[in-house]
This record gives C-alpha cells, sequence and structure tokens, in this order.
C-alpha cells in the first residue's frame, strides 16, 4: 500500500494526544491529580490536545475532495471511519472542557470531564484502527492485533511526553516512570505479535483468485495497460527487504531501545526520548503500509497476497 | 425473489480484444452517473486514466498444454458489498436491484472503499477527486426511450465474441442463471465472503495435446566411443 505521510503523521501524533490525555485524566481520577501542579496539568492537557488538533487537521489532507469531509459524520451505523470522526469531535469537547476546568478551577465539571476524555480516547484510537484492521483485502491488518498496537502505541507515546511534563516540577516520578515502562513492554509485545501473524503463510493464492480448479501454475501475461493506473499506484507500492530491514531496525531503536536507557539511566533526556519514540513509531506507521499486501496484487501477477 | 442483477463472463470465448473496456469507457465518459472518466497525459509519456472495466491477460498451465486466459473485470456488485458499509459519508450505496453506485456530490474522496474491494473495481478520479466505478450502465437499464435490446451495459452490446452476458443472477430462471448453472460459473474469492454477484464461465476442457512420451534410448558404451574418434579424427 502507498504509505501516505499525511496518515502517518495524523494516526502517530494523534495517537500520542490521545494517550496523554487519557493518561492525564486517569491520573486526574485515580492519583488525585498524580501531584502535578496546575501548570503542569494545563501543560500536559495543552500539548495532548495541539497532537490531536494536528493530527485531525493533517487526516484530511489526504482526502482527495475535502470539501464533502463534513458528510463523514453520516455513517456511523457501519462505517468505522464514520465513527471516528463523531468520537473525535466528542473528544475535542470533552478536552476542551477538560482544560477549562482546570483553567477555572472547577473541580465539579473536571471529573466527568476526566471521564469523558478517558472514554472517548479510547474510542478514537480504537476506530483508527479498525479502519485498517477491517479491511479483508489486506489479511496484514486484518487482525485484532492491530488495534491492540495502535492503542498501546499511542499511550505509550503519550506516558513518555506525560513523565516529561511531570519531570517539570518537584513531582514523585515513581509511577510516571513506571506507567512507561510498563507501556513500553506491552506495546513492544504487542507489536512482536502483530509481526508474528503478519509473517504466517496465509491470505489466496493467484488459481484462487481467478477460480482456476485445477492446480496448473498461472502467470500473468499482460495487465492491460502501458503506464501506471490507480490501482498500481495505490497498492503496488515495493519496498527493498533490506531497506525495510534497516527502517524496522530504527523504528525498534528509537521507540523502543532508547526511551528504556533514558527511562532507567538518563531521566533529565525525557523530552528526547518522547522524541524518539515518536519518530520510532512514524517509521513503524510508514512500514505498515509500505508492507501491506492487498489482494488486488493477485489480479495484478502476484502468485500470493 | 431480491433482484441482483450482474454480469456473467464467459472465459472460454473471450478473445481479449479489449472492446468492452473501450465501449465502456466511451459510454461512461459521457454518462451523467459517474463521468466523466477523466485521462491523465492522454497523449503524454505515461498516458493513464480512469476505467471502469480492466482486460488481463493469463496463462494457466506449461506448455504445451497451456491456455491463455483473458480475464476482464469490473464492478462485481457483491451482496455483502465492505465497500458500501466502510464508506463514511454514504456516498456508496446499492440499489434496490443490486447495482452500487457511488454519488459523486457526497464522496470526499478518502480512498477507503478502493482499499475494501479485493477486485480492485473503484479507481479515484483526480480530476474530481471522487471515487469512480461500474454502474452496470444503469442510465442505459432505466431509460424507457431506448428499444428493449439496447437496455443493457455498454460493454455487453459491443463484445464481438457475445462473451458478455447481462440479468438478473438472483432469479434461477433467468437466461443468466441457466447459463452459469449449465457451465458451471463461479464468482471470484468467494471465501472473502463478499459475495460477489457476477459470474465467469471457466474455459471449456480442452483435449490433451499429444507429447512424444519415449525418450530415444541412451547411446552404447561402444556407440559414444566411435562419436570420441569421430570428432578427433580430421576427414
Amino acid at each position: 500500500m502507498k504509505p501516505a505521510l499525511s496518515i502517518v503523521f495524523f494516526t502517530v501524533s494523534s495517537g500520542a494526544g490521545l494517550g496523554l490525555l487519557a493518561l492525564l485524566s486517569l491520573a486526574d481520577l485515580f492519583l488525585s491529580g498524580g501531584g502535578l501542579d496546575r501548570g503542569q496539568s494545563l501543560l500536559a492537557a495543552g500539548l495532548g490536545f495541539a497532537l490531536v488538533a494536528a493530527g485531525l487537521a493533517s487526516s484530511t489532507l489526504h482526502l482527495a475532495n475535502p470539501k464533502n469531509a463534513w458528510r463523514s459524520f453520516a455513517r456511523f451505523r457501519t462505517s468505522w471511519l464514520s465513527r471516528e470522526a463523531v468520537f473525535a469531535v466528542l473528544f475535542m469537547a470533552a478536552a476542551i472542557a477538560y482544560i477549562a476546568a482546570i483553567l477555572f478551577d472547577r473541580a465539579e465539571v473536571r471529573r466527568p470531564a476526566a471521564v469523558a476524555v478517558v472514554i472517548f480516547a479510547w474510542a478514537v484510537l480504537h476506530c483508527t484502527a479498525m479502519i485498517y484492521a477491517s479491511l479483508k483485502p489486506i489479511r496484514m491488518w486484518h487482525t485484532s492485533r492491530t488495534p491492540l498496537c495502535y492503542v498501546l502505541f499511542g499511550h505509550f507515546s503519550g506516558s513518555l511526553l506525560l513523565a516529561w511534563v511531570a519531570a517539570q516540577g518537584d513531582t514523585d516520578m515513581r509511577p510516571y516512570l513506571g506507567a512507561a515502562l510498563a507501556l513500553l513492554a506491552a506495546a513492544a509485545l504487542a507489536k512482536v505479535a502483530w509481526l508474528r501473524n503478519a509473517a504466517l503463510e496465509g491470505g489466496q493464492g493467484i488459481q484462487a483468485a481467478l477460480g482456476q480448479p485445477t492446480a496448473a501454475r498461472v502467470k500473468l501475461l499482460d495487465a492491460g495497460h502501458t503506464h501506471g493506473t490507480f490501482l498500481t499506484n495505490e497498492f503496488a507500492f515495493k519496498l527493498a527487504r533490506s531497506h525495510a530491514q534497516g527502517l524496522a531496525a530504527a523504528f525498534w531503536l528509537a521507540a523502543f531501545i532508547l526511551p528504556a536507557l533514558v527511562i532507567a539511566f538518563f531521566p533529565d533526556a525525557l523530552l528526547g526520548a518522547a522524541l524518539a519514540c515518536l519518530g520510532g513509531l512514524s517509521v513503524e506507521r510508514w512500514l505498515f503500509f509500505a508492507l501491506a499486501r492487498h489482494t488486488v496484487l493477485l489480479y495484478h501477477g502476484a502468485q500470493r497476497a | 425473489m431480491t433482484k441482483k442483477l450482474g454480469l456473467v463472463i464467459d472465459i472460454d470465448t473471450c478473445v481479449g480484444c479489449h472492446a468492452c473496456a473501450v465501449a465502456c469507457k466511451e459510454w461512461n465518459g459521457a454518462s451523467a452517473i459517474a463521468g466523466p472518466l477523466s485521462d491523465y497525459e492522454p497523449f503524454g509519456k505515461a498516458p493513464s486514466g480512469v476505467w471502469f472495466n480492466r482486460v488481463r491477460h493469463y496463462e494457466a498451465g506449461e506448455y504445451p498444454q497451456n491456455k491463455t486466459l483473458n480475464v476482464p473485470m469490473s464492478c462485481m456488485h457483491c451482496e455483502d458489498a465492505d465497500c458500501v458499509t466502510v464508506c463514511p459519508t454514504g456516498a456508496s450505496y446499492k440499489r434496490e436491484d443490486g447495482i452500487v453506485l457511488v454519488e459523486q456530490d457526497k464522496c470526499m474522496g478518502c480512498n477507503l472503499c478502493a482499499w475494501a474491494c479485493p477486485y480492485g473495481a473503484r479507481e479515484l478520479d483526480e480530476s474530481s477527486g471522487t471515487m469512480k466505478k461500474c454502474t452496470l450502465c444503469a442510465d442505459r437499464i432505466d431509460n424507457e426511450l431506448l428499444p428493449p435490446e439496447d437496455r443493457q451495459p455498454a460493454c455487453v452490446l459491443a463484445c464481438p465474441t457475445q462473451a458478455r452476458h447481462f440479468g438478473d443472477l438472483g432469479d434461477p430462471l433467468s437466461a443468466v442463471s441457466k447459463l452459469v448453472a449449465e457451465r458451471e460459473g463461479f464468482g471470484m474469492l468467494p471465501e472473502l465472503g463478499y459475495k460477489p454477484v457476477n459470474r465467469y464461465l471457466p474455459p471449456r476442457t480442452a483435449p490433451k495435446v499429444p507429447v512424444a512420451q519415449s525418450q530415444p534410448d541412451a547411446p552404447s558404451l561402444s556407440e559414444r566411443i566411435a562419436g570420441w574418434v569421430n570428432k578427433l579424427v580430421e576427414r
């Protein structure tokens, strides 16, 4: 699949913002503010809100006809993209209420707003992932491990940003660093599980795609067009195996190994760890698209997809 | 009984001439439902554009037991069309008679329906920014001003070998349903569960091409020695 940079930025940036605000709200609800003062809470909430807003703005860049984007709320009952749009608006409203409650010291608004922020953040993260996980022609994506990765990656990157905010004051860092480490381990395990599933032999063969009842070898003689088509541009993205391996190594290093070392040995460099993590997750999301193989490739001569 | 309008395509008789694809492009390029079908660089170095129907050519088996398969593909008008359910704007819809259409005024060009389609039936028009696809020539089928024999998709009317047939596959007594039953027609990729309506008629079984079975016997030792000697000795 052709990786669209607007979508890579959207999912990584919004994911981190949603994870950050969900964790901040959870700390608010269960750790009575988590030891953050008003300024720190505002910084964390504002940062999360900005990341989500930037991501959502970027998501409209990949639309070929954005003037109809407002119609995307229409099919909530069947479309994960429509559900994502609806929950994103509800999340933004809850986040604004939550920030306003911190700003104007309104405890009676702050708690229900925090509950709404957590629920809608999880809903948006899940819906975004399900857009991809629901697509049957892309076997690699069509697994419950896809939403698991999206939700955990968002929370892990958000936890690093939250830990950096916590380090800006006289805060007990143990719960923040502990949460970041636990989410790091969970996110890495989820990705390993996702990769194991992606590596399985599966999908369909070219014989089945053409309904050939025999086991005779089938090969493409002529695709019927002399130059690229929408289908080849969109689905036939090719990435050299060596490049893919190099990028995968960069992802594991930047997203997991560097942040783990920072948490363990250099707690002063948390912002660097968070930025490295976001960079690494961007590489991961780019590979998520670049390496995905669509069933339509069978009709363009692929033996399996 | 629910109507399931669709196509039956005979892979046995299709000669791969692309007349169906060209007729489709010609009719739908001027159609009010989905037209125009934009072309990019039509006279340039890399001509490309939007087509609803693409013909691909395959070879099955090894020579001499091989066969060329010409496979035209367009929208299968699936019963469980994921392209319709994933559409966030409601631009994609399925008519009562089974035809899957895109309302151009509502589409935002997110590509998700094209991703959901395993058959490559949907193509984004870069000029309008909207998704386009086979309409089964709904504007011909619905047009009561046309004589009844012309109320068929342009691809069906254009086919010189009559490899394409149009009809109601939901009615077991229709001509297309009988043809499918007789020739054991199949739908593509049924395992994905989209229940495609279009049917393909497989190639009829061809008689095996006789191949010489016995290899000449290996030369005996004396024959091989005679051969070496002949190579060495000049005549």
